[in-house]
């Protein structure tokens, strides 16, 4: 085989190649966005412990309260990579709000990241020791998932 | 025909001199203000439920913990786009010449030191209802901000609502500073009525406007499509909002709904500023919200 037809044949099998890895691709997509959103499920489910507590609604239970903390904690520790892929946002994917300007340029969203990570730190310190220790921890929590949700995801149409 | 000439002539004067009377710019009573003095701690907290930074702050300036009101964001509308003036200290560019009275005849009569109309953008419609303590403590508070040298856009509005005299016309027809919500309230459902209905200015989004952009108080708080074009803004009435009053004031507190999402669009600003605001002053609004006048969807 000639060098030029070498090259040929490389290019042609890769094309041939990337068809179904593109397939792949696209669950591959879904399933990132299906992770976050469960995710995100997650996070309310063990704020809405703390934010009932917070309002009255529920008695104050001082390990049940540790122990929903604790879960926003673990919430923190899953790997975004995976699951805030390239192309998964609202404009090339049909089941998101996720805006383009997660991933471009001047993006902040590492330094929004960390501040959910304080701020559910500052609510896993606070959280076990009392209902006003709690409540004085849930507006730094509603501030840190407002500043992204305002920045990065598109309203509900 | 020369008597009918006469009455003609007669009767415009009159109608002219009716419109000069009726568009001339009103002022608030001096003395009312210039007997008080005012408190820049309380007036932080008048600053916070007026939401004033959510517009006056520069866009690219959003980030700061500084608050630099030195304006320049734009109002699109059916009416023309409005940009946010700079209402910074700075004398040049701010309100940094202006008395405490000039600022009362800004905020509640929508007139500037000049005597001219404001546009309804800026709502004076319901600052209106701020009782005049507030007003200079709010006064004595935006003397402590930072001054900014950002000139003012002028406003982008097309004929007929570029003549700002006919503003007077509008004023007279829409705008009413008297409580909206009557009856019997208790002292926490009074609280919230001020804060709704005056400074926090709810009803400018959340109710509708006739074609001539007056608030329809007949469907107070009812709901509203959103000038920006997107969506539209809720109704938060009784008969559309069934949040409990806890559910209401831990949303204006931490921006968290009862499924414990966080709140999107402009009202994440809103939250910024509620946020702010007392514990006793969101429970008030709160209570207040239970008890406006259902309007149905």
């Amino acid at each position: 085989m000639s060098y030029i037809t070498k090259i040929a044949s490389v290019a042609i099998s890769a094309i041939v190649i990337s068809t179904p890895v593109f397939a792949q691709d696209a669950k591959v997509l879904e399933a990132a966005v299906k992770a976050r959103q469960a995710q995100m499920t997650l996070y309310a489910f063990n704020l809405g412990l703390l934010g009932d507590m917070a309002k009255g609604k529920v008695e104050y239970d001082a390990q049940k309260a540790q122990a929903a903390a604790s879960g926003l904690t673990a919430l923190t520790k899953l790997d975004g990579s995976r699951m805030w892929l390239p192309g998964t946002d609202n404009e090339s994917l049909e089941n998101t709000r996720a805006l383009p300007a997660i991933w471009a340029e001047g993006s902040d969203v590492g330094e929004k990241s960390k501040a959910l990570k304080a701020a559910v730190a500052a609510m896993d310190e606070a959280a076990g020791q009392g209902l006003e220790p709690l409540k004085a921890a849930i507006g730094g929590l509603g501030g840190a998932c407002g500043a992204c949700h305002k920045a990065y995801r598109a309203p509900k149409s | 025909m020369n008597k009918f000439f006469k009455s003609v002539l007669g009767l415009s004067l009159i109608a002219s001199a009716a419109g000069l009377w009726i568009t001339a710019p009103r002022t608030v009573p001096a003395e009312t203000f210039t007997s008080l003095t005012g408190d820049a701690t309380r007036g932080e907290q008048v600053f916070w439920t007026g939401g004033c930074a959510s517009c006056h702050t520069a866009e690219d300036d959003a980030q700061d913990d500084r608050i630099l009101l030195s304006g320049g964001k734009a109002f699109v509308t059916d009416f023309g786009t409005f940009y946010a003036p700079n209402i910074t200290p700075d004398p040049a560019h701010g309100l940094g010449g202006w008395s405490a009275v000039d600022f009362a005849n800004a905020m509640q009569a929508g007139v500037s030191p000049d005597g001219k109309h404001y546009y309804p953008a800026f709502p004076y419609t319901s600052y209106a209802r701020l009782n005049p303590q507030d007003v200079v403590d709010l006064w004595a508070f935006m003397q402590t901000l930072p001054p900014s040298e950002v000139a003012n856009r002028p406003h982008d509005v097309s004929f007929p609502f570029s003549i700002r005299r006919g503003l007077g016309v509008w004023k007279v027809l829409f705008s009413h500073p008297e409580p909206v919500v009557t009856g019997d309230l208790t002292a926490a459902q009074k609280r919230g009525q001020y804060l709704v209905e005056g400074p926090a200015h709810c009803g400018e989004c959340h109710s509708p406007r006739n074609s001539m952009g007056g608030i329809d108080y007949t469907r107070w708080l009812g709901g509203a499509p959103n000038p920006s074009g997107k969506g539209t803004i809720p109704n938060i009435t009784p008969a559309a909002l069934d949040w409990s009053e806890a559910d209401i004031a831990e949303y204006l507190s931490s921006g968290f709904t009862p499924e414990y999402d966080s709140a999107g669009g402009e009202m994440a600003e809103v939250i910024e500023n509620t946020a702010r605001l007392s514990d006793e002053d969101r429970a008030a609004i709160a209570a207040y919200l239970k008890a406006v006048p259902r309007i149905s969807q």
